[in-house]
């Protein structure tokens, strides 16, 4: 069998970089799927961490993980709060329609 | 173990969970003005605390005070003070009497001064989100408006990607490395040759999570549309403080941990710096908007002092550091004018608004020229002091490509500084603004004297800008 080293982890975490930085560039659909990528892009930080925390018998990187979860579990309150806001305003959270000023 | 580093930082944040509770007890009563009062009294009392704290690392080697994190946390806690300040009238008229708003200013500068003395890469994120996370809801504070909560929907989605690639560059230094630690990071990276491929990844990604929230080209593309959606104190606040703070964690993570690898990231800083620049004077030009022009301005400005910073020395730091404070002044006293801009009770934003102004209210003017003229970096206001320090220190480095392209564009960034005066003098007088309160005066009148009279004592700041300079490069 295949034993796993750190650089699967490395590559995993990649990709799941790469999936959550094109699900917020190349989506034209929903904003909601911006905050899922944006999660992705913190768990494939998170599992970075986790896998070279291991490596390096160093329990710092455990310890950010802890720090990262936190602060991602409040940036998903505040980005659903400000979604809603949004909707409340404009009635749809169709990123196409995020066009009022131009940028 | 020296917990009273900390100490600014840790009274001020339960200064705020006071106010917040005092606010929630007495919820049936208007708590706007009162809680804005006593965030004006916590800002100051943090300022006290900041100047007496012990001097040294703290909280096993995470968390750092030394007089650069004093000149910058001074820095933000003004440039919070002037937020706080210039929304007492502007959020009265528009009916955001709320007293979260000076509360969550209070926490996003808990968060910049944490930012200022990270020692960390812990501390770094932990802080900046912290700054970032207040101000992504005071962005969309104005919760009816569209154009606020449209403003406050793209800097988070676009806030918190750029998070999400510091946090994975933090990781890659991480693991790269073995360590967290500045000082340690420091001291693995002192021979440049063996430096492996994923610790350099790992740099460029933070780079491109701080060049987003100085807002510097190509990560600006936010900036034109959060400054012209959020309310106008919280678009003041976006252009002082928080641009302060990220600058210096920008410049203390390139001088402390990567020092040694000033050619890895001197290119980086120079290619966005230039562009910075650049985008900064051209895009400016066709704006009619008055708020996005001041964006346009903004990453033109922080073009320049990432200059000081490609020069990678003490005279290049201090540069950056007497850039920024010239811009909080700068910037604060000209969003002062632009919150002065009410005509019957309505915001106005456009520049031909301004027409005639020089006739009607001849003292607004005045502050208003002499803002467009320190940022256009005419002598003798502050603007130009900055800009000379921040090109000489180029010119020190042998950038002398650098320095001729940041002079040219400042000529170029003149002519719009100009036409606003032009508009303002002598075009066809309309109608009078409103009467303007007393608060935007003193702002006004404080910048502007600032602004103007830097040259004649700019000693102590000069000692106060080199002294924070040379603790980076010992």
């Amino acid at each position: 069998m295949l034993p796993v080293g750190v650089e699967h982890y490395l590559v995993v975490a990649a990709l799941l970089l790469v999936l959550g930085v094109f699900g917020i560039f190349l989506n034209r659909r929903n904003v909601i799927i911006m905050l899922m990528s944006i999660e992705l892009i913190l768990l494939a930080a998170n599992l970075n961490l986790v896998a070279f925390s291991a490596v390096l018998q160093d329990l710092v990187g455990q310890v950010f993980v802890m720090f990262t979860l936190t602060v991602a579990a409040a940036e998903a309150a505040i980005g659903l709060a400000i979604v809603v806001i949004y909707f409340r305003n404009r009635g749809s959270i169709q990123v196409e329609d995020v066009n009022l000023m131009k940028g | 173990m020296n917990w009273t580093s900390a100490l600014p930082e840790i009274v001020l944040a339960c200064c705020g969970m006071a106010i917040l509770l005092f606010g929630a007890v007495q919820a049936r009563r208007d708590t706007f003005h009162l809680a804005s009062m006593l965030t004006l009294g916590s800002l100051l009392l943090a300022a006290m605390l900041a100047i007496a704290a012990p001097l040294g690392l703290a909280y096993h080697g995470q968390f750092v005070t030394d007089s650069f994190s004093l000149f910058v946390k001074l820095l933000v806690l003004v440039g919070a003070a002037f937020t706080v300040i210039a929304s007492l009238d502007y959020n009265e008229h528009e009916n955001l009497r709320r007293f979260e708003f000076p509360v969550l200013v209070l926490y996003a500068s808990v968060g910049m001064m944490v930012m200022a003395s990270a020692a960390n890469l812990m501390t770094l994120y932990v802080g900046l989100e912290l700054q970032s996370l207040s101000i992504y809801v005071l962005a969309a504070f104005a919760r009816d408006r569209l154009r606020s909560s449209e403003a406050g929907l793209k800097y988070f989605v676009l806030g918190a990607l750029a998070s999400g690639l510091l946090l994975y560059g933090v990781s890659l230094v991480y693991g790269f490395s073995g360590s967290m630690q500045f000082d340690r990071l420091a001291a693995a990276l002192a021979d440049p040759a063996d430096v492996s491929p994923g610790l350099v990844v790992g740099i460029v990604f933070i780079v491109v999570g701080l060049a987003f929230k100085v807002s510097a080209v190509p990560f600006h593309m936010w900036t034109p549309d959060v400054y012209e959606g959020a309310p106008t104190p919280v678009t003041l606040l976006l252009g002082t403080a928080p641009k302060v703070a990220a600058m210096a964690l920008l410049v203390r993570a390139m001088a402390t941990p990567f020092g040694h690898l000033l050619a890895q990231w001197q290119q980086l800083i120079v290619l966005v710096a230039i562009a910075s620049v650049i985008l900064g004077a051209l895009a400016a030009i066709g704006q009619r908007n008055i708020k996005r022009l001041m964006a346009y301005s903004a990453i033109g400005h922080m073009g320049y002092v990432l200059i000081g910073l490609a020069a990678g020395s003490a005279v290049g730091v201090r540069g950056v550091l007497l850039y920024l404070l010239t811009y909080v002044f700068m910037s604060a006293g000209t969003f002062a004018c632009i919150l002065a801009m009410r005509r019957r009770g309505e915001m106005l934003e456009q520049i031909s608004d301004l027409a005639g102004l020089g006739r009607r209210d001849p003292v607004l003017a005045l502050w208003f020229t002499v803002f467009m003229f320190s940022m256009a970096g005419i002598p003798p206001f502050s603007g130009f002091w900055a800009k000379y320090f921040i090109f000489t220190a180029a010119v020190q480095s042998g950038l002398w490509a650098l320095a001729v392209i940041g002079v040219l564009t400042s000529v170029v960034g003149a002519y719009y500084y100009i036409r606003i005066i032009k508009v303002m003098y002598f075009d066809d007088p309309v109608d009078a603004f409103d009467p303007r309160p007393a608060s935007l005066s003193m702002l006004a009148a404080v910048s502007g004297l600032f602004t103007t009279l830097f040259f004649v004592i700019p000693a102590p700041f000069v000692g106060a800008a080199e002294a924070a300079a040379q603790v980076l490069f010992r």
